[in-house]
């Protein structure tokens, strides 16, 4: 008899752990390990075979296992304001007390930081390599106003791509080798190709899959999309979604009434009462950025460089914007939860501007909510569910409306 | 019957047929307290009814998840929504300033909620703020609207939190300023915060204002000032969200 092989979303959950553990083997056999932004070029540390670990994922995996509040507490105990995003809040706090009960990194021996997210994360890895004594490396990519990246652009981010190579080698004693960086990047593309297609099967009416499920399987996305197995895994995940799509079926519990889009981060300390308000009431996730931005096609490394500058939160409103509206009218939404989530003020100085020309463009009803991705102390519970159920009450009487007139 | 249960008033209205109000009770405590049962006791008194007599029980409020035996629970946006229009069949922009909650509504035809907006963040220039500026004052809540028609001037209060703005006003007193004018500067200050509120939803006459603070014709005022725009008050409009209650589930059994 033949043993059932795993679902994609064990696969994913397994390949995690071990990328994980992979980092502290490294750890312990005395290799040099770093930790690294979540949009920095992974591409170059995967190919030099040099292990880094992710503090935006430790945060949100923290804040998602109760422990924010505390850890945040203690960073502010330290003397960091409250205003700071919550990753960088318990990252810091981390940093100081050694331990964490609800997860655990490897202590780095270097950083890599890019700016391509945001400009806090560039404080926040200046602070962590003064409090830690170990070498910072920085690429910087400045805010990109146009739609594309020309080529004064590429050649500046290029050139620190190149010296960070250098500089790392000089760290961890590794070498660069440019026929396994091709091969990398060519591993990526395929990663990063099945993402977006497992992903975009939320197209589909109903979506084969419950929507705040991207919120589990982008972690690996982000940590190892430069391996193989990460390619196979997200294209079993794509498999399965488009098997479920083509029989009309759906892993979301219960029937899907209402599409949404999610604007933002997850909440990751309030993870479970954002999920139910919405599953309580059948409305299913069928659009984010969030999850999706987790990808980068090109086809050379200059093009690689400018589709590290093309990411949410680096790019212009209007370009935002037009992702947002397209991907809400592809996916066929009924309406929209924005996130206006206290620790990343990047992304929520616009929020509101979002959610207006979002909503003129689109004409679904929205809603926005206070919240934080790893700060519990952000969110109430009472003022969501107010909001969420008076934006199902008008999804409702507009379907009722529309059936009417159809 | 509809119940709308709030943070700080508890409020139930019996409607016959959908139109004509048989009775309804205001009972000062709200979620979580005895004020949800007081308040329903008290109006099935006044309409020599037992609730086995009611067609059905809509919960709304803050606390409408914990109201015992409610046939539907609907949010308080949809209620005050209903409720505005059965009683001003004409508003399209409705403002609702509760104990803690400032809400601003965009109507549709037949009452139907076709946007909102909520205070985020903080509860600043909601009741809870006038009562705590009355309490400095040494004042009641009710004597605030008087005390603002006879002011001659006016003493801003600019801190926009609610604990700075006690200190604020502390501050003035310290000074001898006239309460009659400061007053006047607490209203403009619930005033400025609810019409941005109001603007970022988009105004469109004709105005209403329902809750309790729509019951303070100073505030009131001050909006209007703020607004450019008169603003359409009911008797009944701290019950609005009841009737709203009310007369969803009035629909409901005829559907």
């Amino acid at each position: 008899m033949s043993e059932e092989k795993p679902g994609a979303k064990a696969v994913l959950r397994a390949l995690q752990d071990k990328i994980a553990q992979d980092a502290w083997d490294a750890k312990n056999r005395g290799e040099k390990v770093g930790w690294c932004a979540s949009n920095f070029p992974q591409e170059i540390t995967t190919a030099m075979g040099i292990r880094v670990v992710y503090p935006e994922n430790m945060g949100a995996a923290v804040g998602a296992k109760g422990g924010g509040q505390r850890m945040c507490e203690h960073a502010e105990g330290l003397g960091y304001s409250s205003d700071l995003c919550s990753y960088a809040r318990i990252s810091l706090a981390y940093a100081d007390l050694k331990s964490c009960a609800e997860q655990e990194i490897p202590f780095p021996d270097f950083l890599l930081c890019c700016s391509n997210i945001c400009n806090c994360m560039i404080k926040w890895y200046e602070n962590l390599a003064l409090e830690l004594d170990i070498p910072l490396i920085l690429i910087d990519i400045p805010h990109l106003e146009e739609d594309t990246c020309d080529a004064d652009r590429v050649k500046y981010i290029r050139a620190q791509f190149d010296d960070c190579i250098r500089q790392l080698e000089a760290i961890t004693g590794k070498t660069m080798d440019y026929d396994r960086l091709r091969e990398v990047m060519a591993i990526s593309q395929r990663s990063s190709r099945a993402w977006l297609r497992a992903v975009g099967t939320m197209a589909n009416v109903p979506s084969p899959f419950s929507g705040f499920d991207i919120f589990n399987n982008m972690a690996v996305a982000c940590v190892g999309r430069g391996t193989v197995e990460a390619a196979e895994a997200f294209e079993l995940l794509a498999d399965e979604y488009e098997a479920l799509a083509k029989e009309g079926k759906s892993s979301f519990r219960g029937e899907e009434k209402y599409r949404i889009l999610f604007e933002g981060i997850a909440c990751w300390a309030n993870l479970r009462a954002t999920y139910k308000a919405l599953q309580s009431r059948g409305i299913n996730l069928t659009a984010t950025v969030y999850g999706p931005a987790f990808s980068f096609l090109y086809r050379n490394l200059d093009e690689l460089m400018a589709a590290y500058a093309l990411v949410p939160n680096c790019n212009s409103f209007e370009r935002e914007l037009e992702l947002r509206v397209t991907d809400a009218l592809k996916n066929r939404v009924d309406g929209a939860v924005f996130h206006m989530n206290r620790s990343c003020k990047k992304w929520s100085g616009t929020l509101y501007e979002m959610e207006r020309q979002f909503r003129e463009k689109t004409g679904v009803p929205t809603v926005v909510f206070d919240g934080d991705q790893s700060d519990p102390r952000c969110f109430s519970e009472a003022q969501y569910e107010t909001r969420i159920e008076a934006l199902t009450e008008i999804m409702e009487t507009a379907k009722k409306e529309a059936s009417r007139d159809a | 019957m509809g119940m709308d249960v709030g943070s700080t008033t508890s409020k139930c209205l019996i409607l016959k047929n959908g139109k004509e109000i048989v009775a309804s009770a205001l009972v000062p405590a709200g979620t979580g307290t005895t004020g949800p049962r007081r308040a329903m006791e008290e109006a099935l008194e006044r309409a020599s009814l037992g609730r086995e007599d009611l067609g059905a029980v809509v919960a709304t409020g803050y606390g409408r998840g914990s109201f015992p035996g409610a046939d539907w629970v609907v949010s308080e946006l949809s209620c005050h929504a209903l409720g505005a229009h059965a009683l001003d069949g004409e508003a399209r922009t409705v403002i609702d300033i509760g104990g803690q909650d400032a809400k601003a509504l965009r109507l549709g035809p037949e009452g139907k909620l076709e946007r909102f907006l909520m205070n985020d963040k903080c509860a600043a220039g909601t009741g809870r703020f006038l009562e705590v500026m009355a309490r400095v004052l040494e004042k009641d809540v009710a004597d605030l609207a008087e005390m603002d028609a006879q002011a001659s001037g006016i003493v801003p209060i600019s801190s926009t939190c609610t604990v700075f703005a006690e200190s604020e006003v502390i501050s003035q007193l310290a000074k001898g300023v006239d309460l009659r004018d400061l007053v006047k500067g607490i209203h403009r200050s619930v005033a400025v915060r609810t019409a941005s509120l109001a603007r970022r939803l988009g105004v469109e006459a004709p105005i209403a204002m329902t809750g309790g603070v729509a019951r303070n014709a100073g505030a009131v005022r001050a909006l209007e000032r703020e607004l450019g725009a008169p603003i359409r008050v009911s008797p009944l409009a701290q019950l609005a969200g009841a009737l709203g209650a009310a007369v969803y589930g009035w629909r409901k059994i005829r559907s």
